[in-house]
């Protein structure tokens, strides 16, 4: 049973999660900056400030949940 | 990779880039990682079914809210907007946030005293075998069905959206939850809905997002709401409920309060094994009773990524959506109205994060119901009838059997919810049968004491019984008059009629469980300790600071409840 005191939070995997999807969707984003899809409202590239914000929610919940911060 | 889905593409709406293929293909390797990391933690029974009874108020409330956050609700509510317009949110609002707060202050401290692993483990204590055997194959039936739902619902989103064959969607994306969860048990499907709850939201929020900037906010959209479906109130919620007649659903507000509210919601939310089982797993009595309170707050947001972009694809689509029943070649039902809308705002990047959400809102709901299904099957029908006194560990191997095998048999009950013209008619039916007797069998059991074991039992039979015949006679070829003797009018629709069925299965099994108590015998006071509310010692609150106290947060919930009514009057 106290083996399970030593499992990786689910917020770690909440941050990987976000970390990687920002990363792709930003730098999606910043590639198409001067071709944008089809779509309706393309102008606001949406890729490119959601990415970010996924980016930075990654990086906070990887950084404060990471394995060994003893953290529930 | 590619070629494969080149070979398997047919029709589509988007074409998936490279990096939307990765966004997938990421998810997907997270969770199998994850359900394998998590296996080596699920080794007692405890563990496997329960997730060890560990899990803070926080996580259990957040996976209790995604385990029902399932792909019927992105697709099958967004569709019901699109049909019945903002009166779809009732089954978020006064159809779920009540009945989650009486889970949590009224009914959870007899189910996590009494120390049961389910529903009908509750059942068995306090009425006996029958009854508890009835709803564990009642309950074992209706996951099944409900999990075959999931499948196709995803399915579907999979065929319009990237033109992916039904069949390889479906047996891609089920096996991959099959093998997490047969891995990790509870642990495993807990996790991951966690993941999916967040993902399901950053994947969503654009769409409603980026539609209100479209229309120029909420009067932009109700006004081009009202040109495209001239004389219909899509936008209002109680108003237009004075009469059968004057709303696009066919119901009287009666039907949304009692029938609703009071029967069908309250069966749903304390009683539904899927949704109860993670609040089982809480840690202790406190968190428990926070973890419903906790969901609550969320689930009353939902509607803005589900409810929303329904409303939204009346305001700017170009196209009208239609039934499944009578769709045409080119034609675009009710249920695709979210993928329609992801493909109108999302490109590259974007469209893989929604489309994975979708995914993972399909996932959430499978990995529930097979979760719930092996704890039901293995702990109130092979246990208590089949195999007795095994060891533990025979039972979690059961456990891990029961999931795959229960799986195979749910894929083929996804063919069945081809034919309804809108997924959730489909689940409220469903729901209707089962869910709104078993409601009234537990909180009777609960509240009074008198109750007897045969009342129990046979009150849960009669209570199904009229719930089937009702719908039987409904939707058969005199079903207008039946229509309007069960939902008080020939207008009721669908969702209408399921209400009105809820509540008078509801009815007839209250009646039967008090006449047939009349005539029995109770069973002893020592033997319901723990099981009813007069012989249950449950700790009181006093001592506590205010902001730690439930009782607190659930009036809280109710208050943010009665100012959404009020501003969408």
């Amino acid at each position: 049973m106290s083996e399970k005191h030593h499992i990786i939070p689910v917020w770690f995997f909440v941050g990987v999660l976000f970390l990687v999807y920002g990363v792709l969707i930003l730098g999606s984003g910043l590639v198409e900056w001067s071709h944008p899809p089809a779509t309706v409202l393309s102008n606001l590239h949406a890729p490119v400030w959601w990415g970010a914000l996924l980016m930075v929610l990654g990086a906070v919940y990887c950084a404060a949940f990471r394995p060994g911060r003893n953290k529930a | 990779m590619t070629a494969i889905l080149g070979m398997l593409a047919s029709e589509r709406l988007v074409k998936m880039s490279a990096v939307d293929l990765a966004i997938v293909v990421f998810y997907f390797a997270l969770v199998l990682g994850i359900g394998f990391y998590l296996k080596r933690f699920a080794k007692t029974g405890e563990d496997f079914f329960l997730a060890g009874r560990e899990m803070t108020a926080w996580v259990a409330g957040l996976a209790f809210v995604s385990a029902n956050l399932g792909s019927l609700e992105l697709l099958g509510w967004a569709g019901s907007a699109y049909q019945y317009g903002i009166l779809a949110a009732h089954w978020y609002w006064i159809g779920a946030i009540p009945a989650m707060i009486f889970l949590g202050l009224v009914m959870m401290p007899f189910y996590y005293i009494s120390k049961t692993h389910s529903v009908p483990g509750y059942l068995q204590m306090r009425y006996g075998p029958e009854a508890s055997g009835l709803s564990a194959i009642t309950f074992a039936l209706m996951t099944i069905l409900m999990s075959g739902v999931n499948m196709y619902a995803m399915a579907v989103v999979m065929k319009v959206v990237l033109g992916w064959d039904i069949n390889f969607s479906i047996w891609v994306s089920s096996l991959t939850v099959g093998v997490y969860v047969a891995a990790g048990g509870l642990f495993s499907a807990i996790f991951n809905e966690v993941l999916q709850f967040f993902l399901i939201w950053f994947g969503a929020l654009l769409i409603p997002i980026l539609g209100l900037y479209e229309t120029g906010g909420w009067k932009g959209m109700v006004a081009r709401i009202q040109h495209n479906f001239p004389g219909q109130d899509f936008t209002h919620m109680w108003g237009p409920m004075h009469s059968f007649s004057s709303n696009p659903m066919g119901i009287h507000w009666t039907g949304i309060v009692f029938g609703l509210g009071a029967v069908q919601a309250m069966g749903y939310w304390t009683t539904d094994f899927l949704v109860v089982q993670r609040v089982l797993s809480a840690r202790d009595i406190r968190s428990a009773k926070m973890a419903p309170i906790i969901g609550s707050f969320f689930k009353m947001a939902v509607p803005l990524i589900v409810i929303l972009p329904g409303l939204l694809g009346l305001a700017v689509l170009p196209m009208h959506l239609v039934p499944a029943s009578e769709a045409h070649p080119g034609d675009f039902t009710y249920n695709e109205v979210l993928p329609l809308m992801l493909a109108r705002y999302c490109g590259p990047g974007l469209m893989g994060l929604g489309i994975t959400a979708l995914v993972a809102g399909f996932m959430a709901g499978m990995a529930g119901n097979v979760s719930a299904f092996a704890t039901v099957w293995t702990y109130d029908l092979y246990r208590p009838f089949i195999k007795k006194d095994a060891a533990d560990s025979h039972y979690v191997s059961m456990g891990r059997w029961c999931t795959i095998i229960g799986l195979f048999i749910s894929i083929g009950t996804a063919y069945l919810a081809m034919g309804f013209a809108s997924i959730m008619d489909y689940v409220q039916a469903l729901f209707g049968f089962f869910i709104a007797p078993l409601f009234g069998t537990v909180l009777l059991g609960m509240l009074w004491k008198r109750v007897t074991r045969a009342a129990g039992f046979w009150g849960l039979l009669a209570g199904t019984t009229s719930s089937i015949t009702m719908f039987l006679l409904m939707h058969s070829k005199s079903n207008e008059r039946w229509v309007s003797l069960f939902a008080l009018s020939p207008d009721a629709k669908g969702l209408a009629q399921d209400m009105y069925q809820s509540l008078w299965s509801c009815v007839t099994c209250v009646v039967i469980t008090v006449l047939v108590t009349m005539v029995t015998q109770p069973r002893p006071d020592a033997e319901l300790r723990g099981l009813v509310y007069s012989l249950t010692d449950v700790a009181k609150e006093e001592h506590t600071p205010l902001l730690h106290k439930p009782f607190f947060w659930g009036m809280a919930a109710l208050v943010v409840l009665a100012i959404l009514q009020i501003i969408f009057w």
